[in-house]
């Protein structure tokens, strides 16, 4: 007697096929995400009469690198030299101060139990709500257009993020490794340095990472708070969108500058990242 | 001279008195356990005697100085904690390190040190690993490894041995007390572990609610526990405590303890004042289960009774056998030989030895026969 013959899987349930859907799936969301960025990035080796073609020049017959030319000779390009140095600057000092701070929050209770709950709120204020009398007061000082004007007022709104991710950080350090780090020799700055930040690695890098980002990107302060020496360049961008033209050549040029930095810094730091936003994903 | 003294010590949490007034001397050299139920006081005394926590009244010495307000890393110490502390970026040689490089120790001496204390404890082969690498029992060794290597005054141990599994649990204890043999340093150690305290220490500082309830040596907390807690804490399986009503001997001579009425227990204990005021009063009758046998043919011995009871339930454990029985409407637990088995519902005799047990009054937990 034959046996019953065994029913034929559906085709959309086969492995293969099912997995092949998966990618092509993956590989149309991938496109549309990517696409504005190739778009720029392309733009920016384009010559004008490429940028304004119709049908559109998918891609430039010959790589230029004149529009990045015309930046640098303009000294446009400082403008990303300054974001760099703001950015970098006030990370540095936000990370420093918010570290010791959260520490100070989980370790010796600073400030009660409400304190981090009270400090995390000064992030809930708009920054252009708070942008015109910090302008007033910068004026009275004579910080408008100055390093360390923008860099206090990043590392300013900075420090509430950086002490809240790190006060989860330092709380899942067990106690005990400090404790014996203490007994075994330690003090408490050597306790935070030999201790805490090799523990909170991933914690620290993700948060600055998070940090310099926010700073990087920021338009509404250097716009109100710069003039001419520390112009970043979020705001130089838009000097070249006019009344009657927009400079598409340099747009890109300078938005590709501008991605770079923090390109590089995500791709070289992303093993920690990683690592470091599902430590925080996992204490809530 | 004392390595440690501790005079008056307290210690809150907020409204919580969790050590209340202690008193204790150890002496150089001595292996002391600070044992008692969770919630007693014992953690947070080695903590405040480490520096780890700060008393609010009294004073801890150490070597003859006053040290309440000097850093932990001053005071001379090391300490073992419960989950090891070692610390996972670091190999097991930096992390037996760790305490001679924060005190700029020079080079070659680490080195030494360090392979000597890996030598003593058998971890020569796992110094390049990381600790996520080790087992349980390994973890505990680099962590033990982390105090010696420190040739540390006074040595601290909180719980080491409460997260490994029972077999490994036993052999490590093993460890600690030949450690101890070999380096002769004062070691003080917490654990809720009646076996563990019994098997190590020198002295037994028994801990209730923040307060010692009694300190000795293990065979004295054993054979005379001055109160009904200590009496129960220690011992497994636990002392049987039966209630009664102690009277005077009908043949004038002792004492005798009514068990649920018409049970009688002789009992020719010397009369003491709280005996005697104890008379005609409820009292608590505690024999552990190793004072109590199977009756043989002869007549007891002296000092013994001999009672009938019914078997409840019988718990052989290769070496012994535990048999519940039950006498009037209490329980009792007996400690016989492995092959001693007997079936639930039988009749059989006991003798108890007296002269081993206790009498506790219940209003105030306290021992009144010796």
């Amino acid at each position: 007697m034959s046996a019953p013959p065994v029913p034929s899987m559906p085709f959309t349930r086969r492995p293969a096929v099912r997995l092949g859907l998966r990618y092509a799936i993956s590989l149309a969301l991938t496109v549309v995400f990517l696409f504005p960025v190739y778009w720029l990035f392309i733009m920016s080796f384009k010559t004008p009469g490429e940028i304004f073609h119709f049908p559109p020049v998918w891609y430039p017959k010959s790589i230029q690198f004149g529009n990045y030319a015309v930046l640098f000779k303009d000294g446009d390009a400082v403008t990303v030299f300054n974001s760099l140095v703001l950015a970098s600057a006030s990370t540095i000092i936000a990370m420093l101060l918010g570290t010791m701070a959260a520490y100070s929050l989980v370790r010796f209770k600073t400030g009660g139990e409400h304190l981090a709950v009270w400090i995390i709120s000064q992030r809930m204020i708009p920054p252009v709500a708070i942008v015109f009398p910090i302008f007033l007061l910068y004026v009275f000082f004579g910080w408008v257009d100055t390093y360390h004007g923008l860099i206090l007022l990043y590392t300013a709104f900075s420090l509430p993020y950086v002490i809240w991710m790190m006060r989860g950080y330092i709380e899942d350090i067990p106690i005990e490794l400090e404790e014996s780090a203490l007994v075994d020799g330690c003090g408490r700055w050597q306790v935070l340095w030999k201790v805490v930040f090799p523990m909170a690695r991933s914690g620290l890098f993700a948060t600055a990472v998070f940090t310099f980002i926010f700073a990087w990107n920021d338009f509404v302060f250097a716009l109100v708070l710069t003039r001419t020496e520390v112009v970043t360049y979020t705001v130089q961008v838009t000097h070249y969108f006019g009344g009657q033209s927009n400079f598409w050549s340099k747009i890109s040029a300078m938005s590709v500058l501008g991605t770079l930095p923090v390109f590089f810094t995500v791709a070289t730091l992303q093993r920690y990242l990683v690592r470091g936003i599902s430590m925080g994903a996992i204490k809530g | 001279m004392a390595d440690l003294k501790i005079t008056g010590l307290h210690k809150y949490y907020g409204p919580v008195h969790a050590v209340k007034g202690i008193d204790l001397e150890i002496a150089a050299g001595e292996f002391t356990v600070l044992v008692g139920p969770s919630g007693c006081g014992k953690s947070t005394l080695l903590r405040t005697i480490a520096g780890l926590e700060e008393a609010e009244a009294g004073t801890v010495e150490i070597s003859g100085n006053v040290v309440n307000h000097v850093r932990p890393r001053d005071r001379d110490i090391a300490m073992v904690f419960q989950n090891y502390a070692l610390y996972p970026f670091m190999n097991v040689f930096e992390n037996i390190a760790f305490g001679l490089r924060a005190r700029k120790t020079p080079k070659a001496e680490i080195e030494e040190r360090v392979r000597r204390a890996a030598d003593m404890l058998a971890i020569s082969s796992l110094l390049d690993r990381l600790p996520r690498q080790l087992s349980g029992g390994q973890r505990q060794r680099v962590a033990i490894g982390r105090a010696i290597v420190r040739n540390a005054r006074l040595f601290l141990f909180d719980e080491p041995l409460s997260n490994l599994d029972a077999q490994l649990r036993d052999e490590m204890r093993g460890e600690i007390k030949r450690l101890h043999q070999e380096i002769d340093t004062t070691m003080i150690y917490v654990t809720h572990d009646q076996i563990e305290a019994m098997t190590l220490a020198d002295r037994i500082v028994l801990l209730k609610d923040g307060e010692i309830e009694q300190q000795g040596s293990p065979q004295e907390l054993f054979e005379t526990p001055r109160t009904r807690f200590v009496a129960g804490f220690l011992g497994s399986p636990q002392m049987n405590f039966v209630p009664g009503t102690l009277g005077m001997s009908r043949r004038g001579r002792g004492f005798e303890v009514t068990i649920d009425g018409d049970i009688r227990v002789a009992w020719s204990a010397a009369a003491n004042g709280r005996l005697s005021a104890a008379v005609g009063k409820p009292v608590e009758l505690a024999i552990r289960p190793e004072h109590i046998h199977r009756a043989s043919k002869q007549r007891p011995q002296a000092g013994h009774v001999r009672l009938p009871v019914t078997v409840e339930l019988v718990q052989p454990t290769g070496s012994r056998t535990f048999t519940t029985c039950r006498l009037g409407a209490t329980a009792m637990m007996a400690e016989f030989a492995a092959h001693d088995l007997h079936k639930p519902g039988e009749t059989i005799k006991l003798d108890i030895d007296m002269t081993r047990a206790v009498l506790i009054d219940p209003a105030t937990g306290l021992v009144i026969n010796r």
